[in-house]
């Protein structure tokens, strides 16, 4: 049993979702890769911004509009603070990770050349591949692959020999969200500046889970989503250094991003606002930095500790289940598991757990390259966050079992 | 028998059951028993778009009649193409076109109607009454 610091019953109670019932069952909540739920206070701080001070930002003089533009930039302030950024204007505010990375291969359109090259792992989301594809297509840039092994960890050796002094960017995920597997980023990032390429990081399913701290990583660049953090959907940061965020072109033209317009040119704003055209997600943006501090208040490490046994737990009593086969078995993992059982499709697990009111992700995870190279259909997958507890865990346990002796 | 009959019988098997596990098993071996596809025409261009598990579906003229075979590498699927199958084979394709399938809403499999259920109910009875439709046309 997790021996954790952490008040978990009390944890829960901040979470009005879990007392849901589904199909008559209490819901089990393992999609949290996907999204996670949200506490109370962060709900509470969407609700008081439009029943007491929604008003645009960074532009009225009146009070409403004041105390909107200061609860924002307040937010983008904790975001900082959170990562470790060094300047405050250095995290832009997005619709979350995709669009963080659009901005970032946007730019580097105007900065590859043909035959420059870039590096992706082999172990991406679609969302992360898609946008290099499209970069590469413009720019005539060279497209290589991290490759990985069977347990999910990327083979260093062989990035290492991919690293050159044509490499321009690497990208990467630091955790994966369809295997868990958490990558040696630090060195990654290091080997990458010695040739002479700029890094792009997803911190999409990292975020959440650990502390990440960018100036110690020393990345170029790293993307997090505000509703795997517990806070809502349509809000997410961007991390650039100062010195690529002023180099590159902005994604989108619109208010909020022009210093100065005439007809026959305009100056970009400042940063960060270079890169935040048109009225932004305000509420989202503040009940994002709620969010953060409400998580910084329970604290990274005893998320990450807690997480951890819950996986180790999980992980142990899975493997009992007759049948079962976890992808994704690296050493340095986090709180995900995707599975399968011998002679069950992904789909009709998934199915049948759904009726017990349990909820996992099935399919492919929008990274089809990771279940071609496993030659399957899919998996099922259960991630965990630090609101879960091992009586869930045993729910699921229960309710696989079950499952098979309907399906097999 | 009139497809609103095939309906109205499926209905009344259902409702024997108290709860899921019980539907959900009958779907099952439903499934099992559905008829399937001849091997050769299980190919990509005949699969269902849309869906988490593959399917394959084949239709073919007998008499006037239109006749549906199946596959899903996903045993719940089968089960649910097996119910349309059921309702919808060995019919003439403008009975096909015109059917009304709400019946699927009253046997309690309502959730694979949503458009977020991967599994593409929605598109496999799209894809059999295209068939229907497509027949037809050569028909008229």
């Amino acid at each position: 049993m997790p021996s954790t610091a952490l008040d978990i019953q009390a944890i829960r109670k901040d979470f009005p979702i879990l007392q849901r019932e589904i199909n008559g069952y209490p819901l089990v909540y393992f999609d949290n890769a996907a999204t996670s739920q949200t506490p109370q206070l962060v709900i509470d701080a969407i609700t008081k911004y439009y029943s007491y001070y929604n008003a645009n930002i960074h532009r009225g003089v009146h009070t409403l509009a004041q105390e909107a533009t200061e609860a924002y930039e307040f937010a983008r302030k904790v975001v900082q603070g959170h990562f470790n950024a060094k300047h405050n204007h250095e995290i832009i505010f997005t619709s979350g990770t995709t669009h963080s990375i659009n901005i970032v291969t946007h730019g580097f359109r105007s900065v590859l050349k043909p035959g420059d090259e870039v590096l992706v792992s082999a172990m991406e989301h679609h969302s992360n591949i898609v946008p290099v594809q499209m970069l590469c297509d413009y720019t005539g840039a060279v497209l290589k692959v991290i490759p990985m092994d069977e347990e999910g960890d990327l083979i260093l050796d062989t990035y290492r020999d991919l690293l050159n002094d044509k490499t321009r960017l690497v990208f990467f995920n630091h955790v994966s969200n369809a295997l868990g597997t958490i990558n040696p980023v630090k060195d990654m990032i290091q080997w990458a500046h010695d040739a002479g390429a700029a890094v792009l990081i997803d911190g999409a399913q990292a975020a959440p889970h650990m502390a990440v701290d960018l100036q110690a990583l020393d990345v170029d660049f790293y993307t997090a989503s505000a509703h795997k953090m517990c806070g809502p959907t349509g809000i997410g940061m961007l991390y650039g250094k100062e010195e690529w965020l002023r180099m590159l072109p902005p994604y989108q033209g619109g208010g909020e991003m022009i210093s100065e317009v005439t007809f026959e040119k305009t100056t970009y704003a400042d940063l960060p606002h270079k890169f935040e055209a048109g009225t932004p997600n305000i509420s989202g943006g503040i009940a994002f930095g709620v969010a953060i501090r409400y998580i910084d208040a329970i604290g990274m490490q005893n998320i990450s500790d807690y997480e951890d046994e819950l996986l180790q737990y999980a992980t142990k009593k899975m493997l009992e289940i007759p049948g079962m086969r976890i992808f994704g078995t690296s050493s340095e993992k986090a709180a995900v598991i995707s599975f399968n059982i011998e002679g069950i499709h992904p789909y009709d697990l998934g199915t049948l757990l759904d009726k017990m009111g349990i909820a996992v992700r099935t399919g492919h995870h929008c990274a089809q390259p990771i279940m071609n190279f496993y030659n399957i259909p899919g998996t099922v997958r259960a991630s965990f966050s630090f609101y879960n507890n091992t009586a869930e865990v045993d729910a699921l346990i229960l309710g696989i079992e079950r499952a098979i002796k309907m399906l097999l | 028998m009139k497809i609103a009959d095939i309906q109205e019988e499926i209905q009344e098997e259902f409702e024997l059951f108290d709860d899921w596990t019980q539907r959900y098993e009958h779907m099952i071996d439903l499934g099992r028993s559905l008829p399937l596809i001849d091997a050769k025409f299980k190919l990509d261009d005949n699969l269902i778009k849309g869906c988490q598990s593959k399917v394959w579906v084949h239709a073919e003229m007998e008499d006037d009649k239109l006749v549906f075979t199946a596959d899903s590498d996903a045993i719940i699927t089968k089960g649910i193409i097996a119910i349309l199958i059921r309702v919808l084979s060995h019919q003439k394709p403008q009975d096909i076109i015109d059917a009304e399938m709400e019946f699927i809403d009253k046997i309690g499999l309502k959730e694979h109607l949503s458009p977020t259920r991967a599994n593409g109910l929605v598109n496999m009875i799209k894809q059999l009454k295209l068939y229907a439709i497509a027949y037809q046309t050569q028909l008229n």
